[in-house]
């Protein structure tokens, strides 16, 4: 293999960090965005993702059981995030500090929660026969799964795009971003529009944590692995803005991979992050900023 | 008096806290809850020191130390549970020195820094006399200041990279000269002559990878890439592109915990089987390819000095009774089994000793004479390490070891591997 298959190895494997930061990312973009909420169990949700999938393949088998599982992890995390918004969430609207500890608290519950029921032991995911093994593209390994999760990412966000530009539920989530009181005064019902957002995020956040089921163990710990990248993908894209984090997840994605070329993964962990706190000095706001009332105060 | 006495305050009264409170401060039910309590604190006091002079005549406490949760769980609640089999057994015989051993089991979770603590909790609150545990050598390197302040006993039961010589430590784990160099001599005897290590980022896979690297030069061979990933890491996306880049005979893997199964799923996943490219594992033993799923990982290698298809009638006396305590589809592996002889023979030598104080027990320790207590003869040398065979097998489909090689006959302890650190010796007992 020449040094040219080996960096183009690396691009690939860059689109395929980034398509999973993207997964992890996304939910967490909607409700930072929207909602100014910091929810540090986003981690924990994207576990239950997983854990969701690797229940479902316990009934049924492995090939329909999978894309079956895809569809349990997206509801299942979506109806928990819902659940969140409702009893926890909602209550503390208007105190990000308050919400941090308490979704932080939520996310110790969690990790125990599935240490006791699962055991601290990582679960498998088998993939489904169809994505086993890899493609021979231009000299190049491409791992099947790796090329399943870059498409799962780009049709997610395709879907929440074409959700917030193109549909009326759409229109209303970009109205109360851009200004709430008004949107409020104009009949919209923003605590309807909170939930149902809180409640996409998560289920995309629940796909995350199924797709990340098919290249790693799904374990208590998995979601802790992730925050942190969701959150710096956030933060570099823009806060409240979809295009902003998919292009943060590229870079993030590209520039980790890449950075592993010359270095080891601890090395370039933390190159990404001098990146970051780098970038975000000469561009506060992120790649792509948004103006809104609620972001400005 | 009855049982709910009246409070003091009216209605309104009782809906400010504050006052309700200091109003039934001296009230009768306080008085009776005060009465009661003080009875039943003389109870408990007199009944402590009822039981507590039998407690301290009949036991000894001993400190089981390992990691029941976070990414080490998946190898070392098994080793707990081995360790707790020997000393159900020996106090089922009658105990030490006429004493029943009560175990206090902690829980390192994984974090160095935690079991330096637990540690010293053992040692310091409970006073146990020694202490079996300890996986990871970072959570070893964490212990060993703990136990050398306190001049504990720590019996040290999973192979490790060397390097250390401590009084206070009995090593019963594969010093690199019983396991990884035995790997590789099998290894250059199979033809292999291009290399590539890989391991998580701590003491044991940077150090064993030293002494591999002066050992493979040494030899005339070739070392193609030296790569780490950060321990409980997951993704290997640039390490499985730079195996295929470098193009290597086999994989020396020092990988730990949850990364092995990533690794393994996703080398499957890049059409790198073991049987496409060997992997010659030093952390998957029995349990690991259990939990991974045995077909992910068959065909590929691993260096023990212990293999649950041992054919010796100590081990499968072992295996039947782990059998029968913790299920009968569970598996035994060589820090299991170290752990269990460890037990065993820190049981022998405070018997030879008549003692439980360390000094004693040590200095009988490496007295003590070979014996078969799981994996054929072994014997503690007086550098405090285990005088053991190493054996190196594969993994076949049902996740067992077919037996390929063994070094003929037990390997003497060396501490310090002799090229990569000369003139270093471990000298503890004359």
């Amino acid at each position: 293999m020449t040094e040219s298959a080996l960096l183009a190895g690396q691009l690939f494997n860059g689109i395929s960090l980034a398509s999973i930061f993207l997964l992890a990312a996304l939910g967490l973009a909607l409700s930072f965005g929207l909602m100014q909420v910091i929810n540090m169990a986003h981690g924990e949700i994207i576990m239950m993702g997983g854990y969701l999938t690797y229940m479902t393949l316990q009934v049924v088998p492995r090939g329909p059981g999978y894309l079956l599982g895809l569809l349990v992890a997206f509801t299942g995390a979506a109806l928990f995030g819902a659940l969140l918004e409702l009893i926890l969430i909602r209550r503390l609207y208007g105190r990000p500090l308050d919400t941090l500890l308490a979704t932080w608290g939520v996310s110790l519950i969690m990790q125990q929660g599935a240490r006791s029921i699962f055991g601290p032991i990582g679960d498998e995911v088998t993939a489904p026969p169809f994505l086993a093994g890899s493609v021979h593209v231009a000299g190049l390994d491409l791992p099947l799964v790796r090329l399943f999760i870059i498409l799962l990412a780009a049709v997610v966000l395709a879907a929440v795009v074409m959700l917030i530009a193109r549909t009326r539920i759409g229109l209303m989530v970009r109205a109360v971003h851009q200004d709430r009181d008004m949107a409020e005064a104009l009949g919209i019902n923003t605590r309807m529009v909170d939930l149902l957002v809180f409640a996409i995020g998560s289920g995309v956040a629940g796909l995350g944590g199924s797709a990340l089921a098919l290249i790693a163990p799904v374990t208590p710990t998995v979601g802790q692995s992730y925050i942190v990248y969701a959150f710096l993908v956030v933060i570099l894209g823009g806060l409240g803005s979809v295009s902003g984090t998919a292009i943060a997840a590229v870079i993030v994605g590209l520039f980790s991979a890449g950075a592993q070329v010359f270095t080891s993964v601890s090395t370039s962990d933390v190159l990404l992050l001098l990146f970051v706190i780098a970038f975000i000095q000469f561009r506060p706001r992120g790649i792509v900023t948004t103006s809104s009332r609620a972001l400005e105060s | 008096m009855s049982m709910f006495p009246s409070h003091k305050g009216s209605r309104k009264e009782r809906q400010d806290p504050v006052k309700y409170l200091s109003m039934n401060s001296d009230s009768s039910g306080a008085v009776l809850v005060r009465r009661l309590g003080r009875v039943f604190g003389t109870c408990a006091v007199l009944a402590l020191l009822a039981y507590s002079p039998a407690l301290a005549q009949d036991t000894v406490k001993v400190g089981v130390l390992q990691s029941l949760t976070g990414t080490m769980a998946i190898s070392e609640v098994t080793v707990k549970n081995a360790e707790m089999l020997a000393i159900d057994q020996i106090n089922a015989a009658g105990g030490v020195n006429g004493k029943q051993i009560d175990a206090i089991v902690e829980d390192g979770a994984s974090e160095p820094a935690i079991f330096a603590q637990k540690a010293q909790k053992l040692l310091e609150d409970d006073k146990v006399v020694t202490v079996f545990g300890g996986w990871t050598s970072a959570s070893r390197k964490a212990m060993l200041p703990v136990f050398e302040r306190f001049h504990g006993l720590l019996w040290y039961p999973v192979q490790f990279e060397g390097n250390e010589c401590s009084p206070d430590i009995m090593y019963s784990g594969a010093q690199p000269n019983q396991q990884i160099l035995p790997a590789l001599d099998w290894a250059k005897q199979k033809g292999y002559k291009h290399y590539f290590l890989l391991g998580s980022d701590y003491v044991f896979p940077r150090t064993a990878n030293l002494i591999l690297k002066k050992h493979i030069i040494h030899d005339g061979l070739q070392v193609v890439d030296e790569e780490y990933v950060p321990l409980g890491g997951t993704d290997f996306s640039a390490i499985v592109n730079k195996i295929q880049a470098a193009k290597p005979d086999i994989i020396f893997n020092t990988l730990n915990g949850d990364s092995n199964v990533s690794f393994f799923k996703q080398m499957a996943a890049a059409g790198l089987p073991p049987d496409k490219l060997p992997v010659m594992s030093f952390s998957i033993a029995e349990p690991e390819a259990k939990a991974m799923g045995p077909s992910l990982v068959q065909g590929s290698y691993a260096a023990w000095n212990y293999f649950q298809s041992l054919d010796d009638p100590a081990s499968k006396k072992f295996v039947a009774a782990y059998k029968a305590k913790f299920g009968a589809d569970s598996v035994v592996d060589d820090p299991m089994a170290h752990g269990y002889l460890d037990v065993y023979v820190w049981a022998a030598a405070a018997q030879a000793a008549g003692s439980f104080d360390p000094d004693k027990v040590r200095d009988a320790a490496v007295k003590l004479p070979w014996k078969d207590y799981v994996m054929g003869k072994t014997k503690f040398a007086a550098n405090q390490s285990l005088v053991q065979t190493a054996y190196v097998g594969q993994l076949d489909p049902e996740g067992q070891f077919k037996i390929l090689w063994d070094s003929g006959k037990p390997i003497y302890p060396q501490p310090y591997d002799p090229l990569t650190f000369p003139g270093k010796k471990c000298v503890i007992h004359h």
